[in-house]
């Protein structure tokens, strides 16, 4: 019972974080928050047994693919019109 | 166009959530996937065929090489490709004046850094090698030990981390790893058996047949942790400086 | 938590589904409606997580350990040990790995959508670098990365057609024909010194030129630019 409130927590706090980075207008601020995206999903893999994957998503997910964004958010500008 | 294109998404998403009815409950163990064959087989025979723990090792590296194979291939190119489109793009462009880092490197961060890097390589090299009992592997060591060279660039500059790692080496060794898998695949058709049919390399190791296919998915795995390593920090020495290599965030 | 059939059966059994199929709506709505090309990034990147999350909830089952065998099936590890135990017993077979009857195997999560899953990740973010790759050139290019104003100066480019705001250089169509203006001149500048060979020497003349041209400022770039310290 109490992973399965932790489940459903994560999975409703994914939706949410999944809206708020499209949904902000700082391009930076949304890689950010896709940071945190990736690393609830890693948290909702671990919990589901599939621990190689959520190892692979803590490392890809949440480090690289943030750092990359943010490398590249830095050479154009950072506010999005939409 | 924003609300135009709701409509294809509801549609999508009606319709799934329609075939939702069909899916399997939550966590039935009685499931298509988890009953088919293939599955079963994996999780049943991994420990008498290969005598590693970790199935998940096991079949990336063993049942399902070939797969792997092309997959750390695909990251190969694609790390060719962002070199080719970014090399010399910003040819007589002038640096951003906004964004000029003109401080010294932060001495509390270097320092720290400084104490973290080898920690991480360690790390890296032992999630690697520790890839068959416990989660990891090739993907997870090399991008660990990528991010560590990343780190060295943020934390310095990219001169820095690339006169550890210069970008020739780094392509270097990203070829090297996959000439590594292919070679061991190559090794084990050259001694009777099939393309990445470890098993045949029980001629020329002193070990048993079981025990041959778990030393040459570690050989497997150091080729992809290679590969996945040097290309991850070719990405982002090619993103954070335009193709420069020079200077970075 | 204990709530009624339907609610139960929608939002307990099948959870995982419903919020996957609100990922991958939330990432494709991304990738149609936003204008900015990092925002349907990070949209393609939402919608390749939530697939992901289908498969992993495919894999789940229900009791199940990870797939990493336990004490008691793992080929090494303790198996010395209760190899001992059991030979005590008699049993030979304790020895070897044995293969795990259908009764142990429901005690393990699928491992196969664990892998496939495995390898699409670190591809994914292969694919994310390549096409910020070519985001960042997009940006060199047009000086923005939003749709509307992209489309607008494309536009314009093609009114002018003149010289194609990607490279700098003269497109290939284009460059044909400046060359052979720059042919032309040539010709007519050394028409005072021979007729007959200048038409051929010329060519190769400004080719080489052109060709000076374009590597030169890489070659200064390359090797210049200090870094400046304060």
């Amino acid at each position: 019972m109490g992973l399965e409130i932790f489940n459903t927590f994560i999975l409703l706090l994914l939706v949410v974080v999944a809206l708020a980075s499209l949904w902000v207008r700082d391009l930076l601020v949304s890689a950010v928050i896709f940071g945190v995206y990736s690393f609830l999903m890693c948290l909702l893999w671990a919990e589901m047994g599939a621990v190689d994957v959520a190892f692979t998503e803590a490392t890809v997910g949440a480090g690289i693919s943030t750092v990359v964004l943010v490398a590249t958010i830095f050479h154009l500008r950072r506010k999005s019109n939409d | 166009m924003k609300y135009f294109s709701l409509i294809p998404v509801i549609a999508i998403g009606g319709l799934l959530l329609w075939a939702g009815q069909d899916f399997p409950k939550w966590g039935d163990v009685e499931s298509p996937a988890s009953k088919s064959p293939v599955s079963s087989h994996f999780i049943a025979n991994t420990g008498v065929d290969t005598e590693v723990p970790n199935m998940v090792t096991a079949v990336l590296a063993d049942y399902r090489g070939f797969d792997t194979m092309f997959e750390t291939v695909v990251v190969f190119i694609a790390g060719m490709a962002v070199i080719a489109i970014l090399r010399g793009s910003s040819v007589g462009r002038p640096r951003r004046k906004d964004h000029e880092v003109e401080a010294e490197p932060d001495l509390i961060v270097t320092n720290t850094v400084r104490l973290i890097v080898p920690v991480l390589q360690i790390f890296a090299f032992y999630v690697l090698a520790h890839g068959h009992v416990s989660p990891g592997g090739g993907f997870q060591g090399g991008v660990v030990m990528g991010a560590s060279f990343i780190l060295i660039a943020l934390s310095w500059d990219l001169e820095k981390a690339m006169s550890r790692f210069p970008i020739e080496r780094c392509l270097f060794v990203a070829a090297m790893g996959i000439v590594l898998y292919g070679g061991i695949g190559l090794l084990s058709m050259m001694l009777g058996g099939e393309f990445l049919d470890y098993a045949e390399l029980e001629k020329i190791l002193p070990v048993s047949r079981e025990m041959a296919r778990y030393h040459a998915m570690l050989g497997v795995e150091i080729g992809v942790g290679f590969t996945v390593a040097s290309i991850m920090f070719v990405l982002y020495a090619n993103l954070a400086s335009e193709g420069r290599l020079k200077q970075g965030l | 938590m204990e709530g009624g059939g339907l609610v139960s059966e929608l939002f307990i059994e099948r959870l995982n589904y419903c919020i996957y199929v609100v990922l991958l709506l939330i990432g494709l709505w991304a990738m149609l409606a936003k204008r900015n090309l990092v925002k349907k990034l990070i949209g393609m990147s939402i919608f390749q997580t939530a697939i992901i999350l289908f498969y992993v909830s495919i894999a789940v089952k229900k009791d199940a350990t990870i797939p990493i065998y336990l004490a008691e099936h793992d080929p090494h590890g303790s198996h010395a040990k209760v190899a001992t135990e059991k030979n005590a017993a008699g049993n030979q077979d304790a020895y070897h790995p044995v293969e795990l009857k259908p009764e142990t195997v429901k005690g393990y999560a699928n491992p196969l959508p664990h892998v496939l899953m495995l390898t699409a990740i670190v591809v994914g973010v292969a694919t994310l670098g390549l096409a910020l790759a070519l985001t960042q050139r997009i940006y060199q290019g047009y000086g923005t990365v939003e749709e509307d104003e992209l489309l607008v100066k494309l536009e314009r480019a093609d009114e002018r057609t003149s010289v194609s705001p990607v490279t700098g250089a003269k497109p290939k169509g284009r460059a044909r024909s400046s060359t052979q203006g720059a042919k032309a001149k040539a010709v007519a500048s050394s028409v005072s010194k021979n007729k007959s060979t200048a038409k051929n020497f010329s060519v190769s003349k400004t080719k080489k030129k052109i060709q000076s041209q374009s590597s030169s400022p890489r070659k200064t770039t390359g090797k210049g630019k200090p870094k400046p310290k304060s």
